[in-house]
């Protein structure tokens, strides 16, 4: 029996790695990548809780969040497809046209 | 003994969600008439989307008197007016779009996507969804449903500017999305519920679970912040306003700030209303923020599509100045606020999408020098949404912003309404530039008048899509009792 706030640490861990990701990587697909770590991490969260509650919303809101990221991938790989024909390169930063 | 087992499932009435089920009839319908037509008209993908936003928005006035259960299919969807009046605003917001398009693609010289009407029907159902969600679980879905559509259409045309937009959105998004999710697995684990009426009941009166609570409600205001691009997590809006298609931008503008507010307003004002004193605050920093913000980078832009995104970031402030005041008082103020923003942001977005002509070459301020000699009635439909917008008189935007800031002030935060006057005036400012610009100054002799370029008629067809917004603007701002006792029926939220 593994007590809730290890999961939750450990869950609290995995999200933090993908921020930092998101922030830190220049590769688009790796970008993507990382924000699936962060909903990753918030799955474990939901699975403990539901766990602890004796409740099982949370489990079922984990598969929703399965389905919903395995759509967000097909979306974002398409538009990082789409910029890869338009400008060979998926570097986040040399996508620069629209200044910030 | 299996077969024995009941499991207890929610009783079935579908009838408040019918709206949604019939823009995602008809969303379909257009990808299926897509994909197994010969060839395809852009008008036959109109008429499908035109009726189906009809038919939703017939469906809608009929939930106006539902007499049913406040909440339906196991507490997850809310059937009161709060939601149908938010609904009706955002399928008119849809219609209104997928004319803009229409005439958009007709002229641009870029062809019809044929995914443009079933993808706004997509959009739209999510956000007529996320406003009637009463289960945080649908709220996310929802908010999902009109992401990934959104982010799709802002790269619809697949130009170099659209598809760097739709990029940086989709990652923003995703990225502001998880946030979201984060918070709301928090507030689960503090009350272990997502369904938001039991989650008010959960908060009241429990000091234990509340700081598991604050901090879910931290991480879900990333989340909705993002989505009504309020500072400072605005960073994606001028961008992804710039690169995507003009009615697409139209469209987004101001169905997005409805839906993502609608929910922020069921979440505030019931989910979180335990934690009023908590919340307070924070939409506090944010409406200060996002005006100040606004307002300053406004005045820096040289392109017209930056200058209006960035008027919408403060126009997010202005709504959240509302929304201090918790409970029916600043749900009022907002409300009117959404109503008035929707009508002058299409208008605005839309007479851009006039001027900027084939290819969306026009679209620097400079280019609107002598708009008044070359193209008079989209020069005083300019005024008249840059008037609203800077909220001067007799125009909607004069009107909805002296509710929010009276929201504000008998909430008790003065200092935030001073903060919004005084950006308020800066911000005319950057409005007042281009109307002097348009009628104080010659046109560019290398200029060639828009008429010459996409012919009279088009042209035409174009101003008279937004005679309907413009009428909404001068019709609130000089009768604005026409809506508010609609308003004050809308209010209440039922849970």
């Amino acid at each position: 029996m593994i007590r809730l706030p290890f999961v939750l640490l450990f869950s609290a861990f995995l999200f933090s790695a993908g921020v930092y990701g998101v922030l830190a990587r220049r590769n688009a697909v790796m970008v993507l990548m990382a924000i699936e770590l962060m909903l990753n991490a918030v799955n474990v969260n939901l699975v403990a809780f539901s766990s602890s509650l004796h409740d099982v919303g949370g489990q079922i809101f984990a598969l929703f969040v399965i389905a919903v990221a395995a759509a967000e991938v097909g979306i974002g790989l398409a538009i990082v497809i789409l910029l890869f024909r338009n400008r060979a390169s998926i570097n986040v930063d040399e996508v620069n046209l629209l200044k910030w | 003994m299996i077969g024995q087992a009941v499991l207890p499932t929610p009783e079935l009435v579908f009838e408040p969600l019918l709206p949604e089920l019939v823009l995602v009839v008809f969303a379909m319908a257009g990808l299926l008439y897509e994909a197994l037509a010969k060839r395809t008209e852009a008008v036959v993908h109109l008429s499908i989307g035109l009726v189906g936003v009809v038919l939703a928005g017939g469906t809608s006035l009929w939930l106006w008197d539902w007499d049913g259960p406040a909440t339906v299919l196991g507490d997850a969807v809310s059937a009161d007016r709060f939601a149908v009046l938010a609904r009706l605003l955002l399928l008119v917001v849809a219609a209104l779009g997928l004319l803009l398009g229409h005439q958009y693609f007709a002229r641009s010289g870029d062809e019809q996507r044929g995914e443009f009407t079933p993808l706004l029907l997509f959009a739209t159902s999510g956000m007529t969804l996320i406003v009637a969600s009463a289960d945080l679980i649908l709220t996310f879905l929802a908010l999902e449903i009109l992401s990934l559509a959104l982010y799709v259409l802002t790269g619809l045309t697949g130009r170099r500017a659209a598809n760097e937009a739709a990029m940086k959105y989709f990652l923003l998004g995703a990225f502001s999305s998880a946030f979201f999710l984060y918070g709301v697995a928090m507030a689960y684990g503090a009350t272990g519920t997502t369904k938001i009426a039991a989650m008010a009941l959960a908060l009241t009166g429990t000091g234990e679970a509340q700081a598991l609570a604050v901090l879910g409600f931290a991480l879900l205001a990333v989340g909705f912040a993002f989505k009504v691009s309020a500072a400072p997590f605005h960073m994606w809006t001028p961008d992804v306003y710039q690169g995507a298609p003009t009615p697409i931008t139209a469209f987004m503008s101001a169905a997005t700030k409805v839906a993502a507010f609608g929910a922020l307003i069921r979440v505030l004002d019931v989910a979180f209303q335990a934690l009023a004193w908590d919340w307070a605050p924070v939409v506090w920093g944010l409406a200060a923020a996002s005006v100040v913000i606004g307002s300053i980078l406004a005045i820096a832009q040289t392109n017209v599509k930056r200058m209006l995104a960035y008027s919408s970031i403060a126009h997010a402030g202005f709504i959240l100045t509302g929304l201090t005041a918790a409970g029916s008082a600043g749900i009022r103020a907002a409300m009117f606020y959404l109503v008035a923003y929707a009508a002058m942001t299409v208008g605005a977005f839309g007479t851009v999408m006039v001027v900027s002509g084939r290819g969306e070459k026009r679209t620097r301020i400079g280019d609107y020098t002598g708009l008044a000699r070359t193209n008079p009635i989209a020069a005083a439909l300019m005024t008249l949404f840059l008037l609203s917008l800077a909220g001067i008189p007799p125009t909607a935007g004069f009107i909805a912003k002296v509710n929010v800031f009276s929201a504000a002030i008998d909430a008790g935060y003065w200092v935030l309404a001073l903060i919004g006057v005084v950006t308020s005036v800066a911000a005319a400012f950057f409005y007042l530039r281009v109307i002097v610009l348009m009628y104080m100054q010659e046109p560019e002799p290398a200029a060639p008048s828009l008429t010459e370029k996409v012919g009279i008629g088009a042209e035409n067809s174009a101003t008279a899509i937004l005679a309907i917004p413009a009428a909404a603007t001068l019709l609130l701002g000089v009768f604005p009792g026409v809506i508010v006792g609609i308003i004050r029926d809308a209010s209440v939220l039922r849970w």
